[in-house]
């Protein structure tokens, strides 16, 4: 079959404004997306750009805005689109050229919710047990491959005024580490996440929920985020 | 832009990250990565990590060793293997503790399941070695320790591709990068450079490999003069979704998974007879082949069925919850309910650049090193995985020699000086950017490609033999000459994926003629190498490992001995 692709693009070192561009290829109904993209480049157009690594979503790099939805480019099969498919940037994040973004200041909120897990007690010989069902809690969350589809999606993220929330996939990795029965920092991490920049950033909207490639029950997460930080503070 | 670090580590999958933890605070450490460091592609290992750790039943790293030994087809380096299986449970208690969140027993201990080739006892029936966060292993892995690394603050240089190895008069003293972000060169010096750069799976037309995998580490250090050992030994892996190639982990008949035949016969039974799907994954692999060759595939296409359909729902969405949606995803079926149609898909390669037992990089048969230089990971030859690797034995590896290459380079950077680059290096790359830049060819990255893709795939997969070897050397041979006319059209600098990909393009014709040479000459049948011509092991003339060798003339292919030392070779059978 023949697809339609219709593809922003814009190249700081020639262009002034943005631009999209239309292109045409063959496809099997069960190409991804992402085989269209290459062939565009690999028989069309060299110029065009975007990031991929694994092809199967796994390794989050081809995040991108599919007929206005955030979504991986790996993970969409060309039968799924019956018109013409408008392909960009993911929102929120500064376009570096055409499909790639600068996903800088998504890793440095990333990193500023302290990824890694925090413990005083020296561990023994052996690993720290953990019961299925402790496991069972944060579960979900550790499917998060860091595609920032999510982040990208948040109308809190897109909105400039509050453009410093730190955005629904810090917050799930937050949570991951939060619930980890291992973590012995929920006090100092609750301190951090009481913030309008952080878990009360959140307004509850699901945009991220709808787009996760993984299926991760963001919004849920946040929310019990907060609950925990409620509850801590009104028991105390 | 030139940078100094005292050791710089090039690729941000495990081995790279792991060697990197070891050294902060004791060495000014940085890494350089083609892509963003959680975008590795071992971040794409779904199965587990082995250890005898015995959670579930009893085990010992004897019958690890043992294992290893027998799945290596006796090509495996003991000496390094022990090392290896002795270190494992270390390697799995120190990743609980950075905080991996591996799947637990009722007990709340690590759980553990079946493996391929794993078995207790020295052969006697599968045990459950294979340590795992459901199917995710190596993306939780990967994702620790690269909070491992924003803790200690480790410099990343994301996104620059590797140009070439510097090297003084006396060692290796830096590299040179192509920064994808700002199409500048930058030369990083090092008094240390690891390369843990991963495999090259992209060789080949169908594989389970990222599109970075490309070998470009390899390809650099056989360019610099250094042997490639043992490249004749590529895995295919058994189930491949058909037809992308993408993997369907191995944990999928550790669970309880079974690959059926057009008739619906667990054929693995006639091949396997003690551990059926459970054999070493060259073994399952040609049995697949096999069963197509004689008709018996799916609906006379080229591929079989791996079922899960008697597991129920519940335990593949606990334990197989990516490979099920993987399939949901990519063949629009549900593993649940519809069997799963799978081909072997290039996997890894047991080859590499030759590195004694921490991570030094060999130069010859003698044992003489490359000073300043260290390869860890994929992209190194150890040897662990001699002829055939285990499932779950690659996060072991890259877990255990990135830590020793860390620990190996932390050491001898105290004897170095910062090293001095001459401009005549640093020069030479700059021009060959700019030829290929300039330079108005007429071929297509992408036809030349297809075309070795293809060829490697014809005649260096699975099954081979004296003619198609030869016909595939000559094939890539003229790929290579076409590769000299090859034109990048895209000329601007940042984010150049043409011209990146035609460099990467050099390095995978120089791999696949390193493979077909190496596969050529060795005239017996081991492991994942099968010659048709030669359907046996012949231990006699073959039990040793290849070195091929760069030379003006083309590969040259010469041998070293193989470390025995408790498991003298027996026949392998499952």
């Amino acid at each position: 079959m023949l697809v339609k692709l219709k593809i922003f693009r814009f190249d700081p070192e020639k262009d002034e404004k943005l631009y999209y561009q239309t292109y045409e290829v063959e496809a099997d109904p069960m190409d991804r997306l992402l085989d269209c993209l290459n062939r565009i480049r690999w028989e069309q157009d060299p110029t065009l750009s975007f990031r991929m690594s694994c092809g199967h979503g796994v390794c989050g790099s081809d995040g991108m805005r599919i007929n206005g939805v955030c979504g991986l480019a790996c993970q969409k099969l060309v039968r799924s689109f019956k018109e013409e498919v408008l392909i960009e940037p993911l929102p929120v994040f500064k376009v570096v050229k055409d499909l790639v973004v600068d996903l800088g200041p998504f890793f440095e909120k990333y990193h500023s919710i302290k990824p890694y897990l925090i413990t005083q007690t020296p561990p023994s010989d052996t690993e720290r047990k953990q019961s299925p069902g402790e496991h069972e809690r944060f579960e979900e969350a550790i499917r998060c491959i860091l595609c920032a589809c999510c982040t990208a999606s948040c109308p809190v993220n897109q909105n400039k005024e509050t453009e410093n929330y730190v955005g629904p996939a810090a917050l799930v990795r937050a949570f991951r580490y939060l619930f980890d029965s291992r973590d012995e920092a929920s006090e100092e991490r609750m301190d951090l996440l009481d913030h309008k920049d952080r878990a009360w950033g959140c307004e509850t909207l699901w945009k991220c929920t709808e787009v996760c490639p993984k299926e991760i029950p963001v919004t849920q997460q946040i929310g019990q985020i907060k609950k925990r930080i409620y509850e801590a503070k009104h028991e105390g | 832009m030139n940078i100094k670090h005292d050791i710089l580590i090039v690729g941000a999958g495990l081995a790279g990250l792991r060697a990197a933890v070891e050294c902060v605070g004791q060495a000014d450490v940085a890494v350089v990565s083609k892509v963003f460091p959680t975008r590795s592609h071992s971040g794409a290992a779904q199965g587990g990590i082995t250890a005898s750790l015995g959670n579930e039943e009893e085990d010992q790293w004897e019958w690890h060793l043992f294992d290893t030994v027998k799945g290596s087809d006796y090509l495996g380096d003991q000496d390094a293997i022990e090392i290896m299986v002795r270190d494992a449970s270390r390697v799995i208690y120190e990743l609980e503790h950075m905080g991996v969140p591996f799947s637990r027993t009722p007990e709340g201990k690590i759980a553990q399941r079946n493996f391929g080739g794993h078995t207790r006892d020295f052969g006697k029936k599968p045990v459950k070695r294979a340590c795992y966060a459901a199917d995710r292993t190596g993306r939780v892995v990967l994702d620790t320790l690269y909070d491992q690394c924003l803790r200690h603050q480790i410099k990343f240089y994301p996104e620059n591709y590797l140009l070439s190895l510097v090297f003084d008069e006396k060692r290796c003293a830096g590299v040179a990068t192509y920064d994808l972000t700002t199409g500048e060169l930058h030369f990083i010096q090092a008094k240390a450079v690891l390369l843990a750069t991963g495999g090259c799976g992209r060789l080949y037309k169908t594989t389970s490999n990222g599109f970075a995998s490309t070998g470009d580490g390899m390809s650099l250090a056989f360019r610099s003069g250094i042997p490639l050992q043992d490249m004749e030994f590529v895995q295919f892996h058994p189930t491949g979704l058909y037809p992308l190639g993408i993997l369907a982990s191995e944990a999928a008949r550790g669970e309880g998974g079974v690959l059926r035949n057009r008739l619906g016969e667990r054929f693995m039974e006639r091949y396997a007879p003690t551990v059926k799907d459970l054999a070493a994954r060259d073994v399952v692999s040609r049995a697949i082949l096999t069963e197509i060759r004689e008709r018996r595939g799916i609906g006379a296409k080229d591929y079989v069925h791996l079922d899960l359909t008697h597991l129920g729902e519940e335990k593949i969405e606990k334990r197989l919850w990516e490979i099920a949606s993987f399939v949901r995803i990519y063949l629009g079926i549900d593993p649940v309910y519809d069997p799963i149609p799978v081909q072997p898909t290039c996997h890894y390669i047991m080859g590499g650049i030759p590195t004694d037992l921490d991570g030094r990089v060999l130069i010859n048969e003698n044992g003489s090193i490359a000073p300043g230089l260290y390869a860890a990971g994929e992209c190194a030859c150890v040897s662990v995985h001699g002829a055939n690797r285990l499932g779950c034995n690659s996060l072991l590896d890259l877990l255990v020699f990135g830590r020793r290459s860390g620990l190996t380079m932390k050491r001898d950077i105290l004897q170095y000086e910062a090293p001095i680059l001459s401009n005549g290096s640093t020069r030479s790359v700059d021009s060959k950017i700019r030829g290929l830049l300039n330079h108005q060819g007429r071929e297509k990255c992408d036809s030349v490609r297809k075309e070795m893709q293809t060829v490697m795939m014809e005649y260096g997969s699975v099954f081979r033999n004296e003619e198609g070897l030869k016909k595939g050397l000559e094939g890539i041979r003229s790929l290579k000459e076409r590769y000299k006319d090859i034109g990048v059209s895209d000329k601007k600098k940042a984010f150049n994926y043409e011209l990146m990909e035609a460099i990467e393009l050099g390095h995978q014709l120089d791999l696949s003629e390193a493979i077909l040479a190496s596969a050529l000459h060795r005239r017996e049948s081991r492991g994942a190498h099968w010659r048709e011509d030669f359907p046996q092991r012949a231990d006699r003339y073959y039990l040793k490992h290849s070195l091929v060798f760069p030379t003006p003339r083309g590969p040259e292919v010469r041998y070293k001995p193989v470390k025995i030392t408790r498991f003298q070779p027996e026949a392998r059978v499952y």
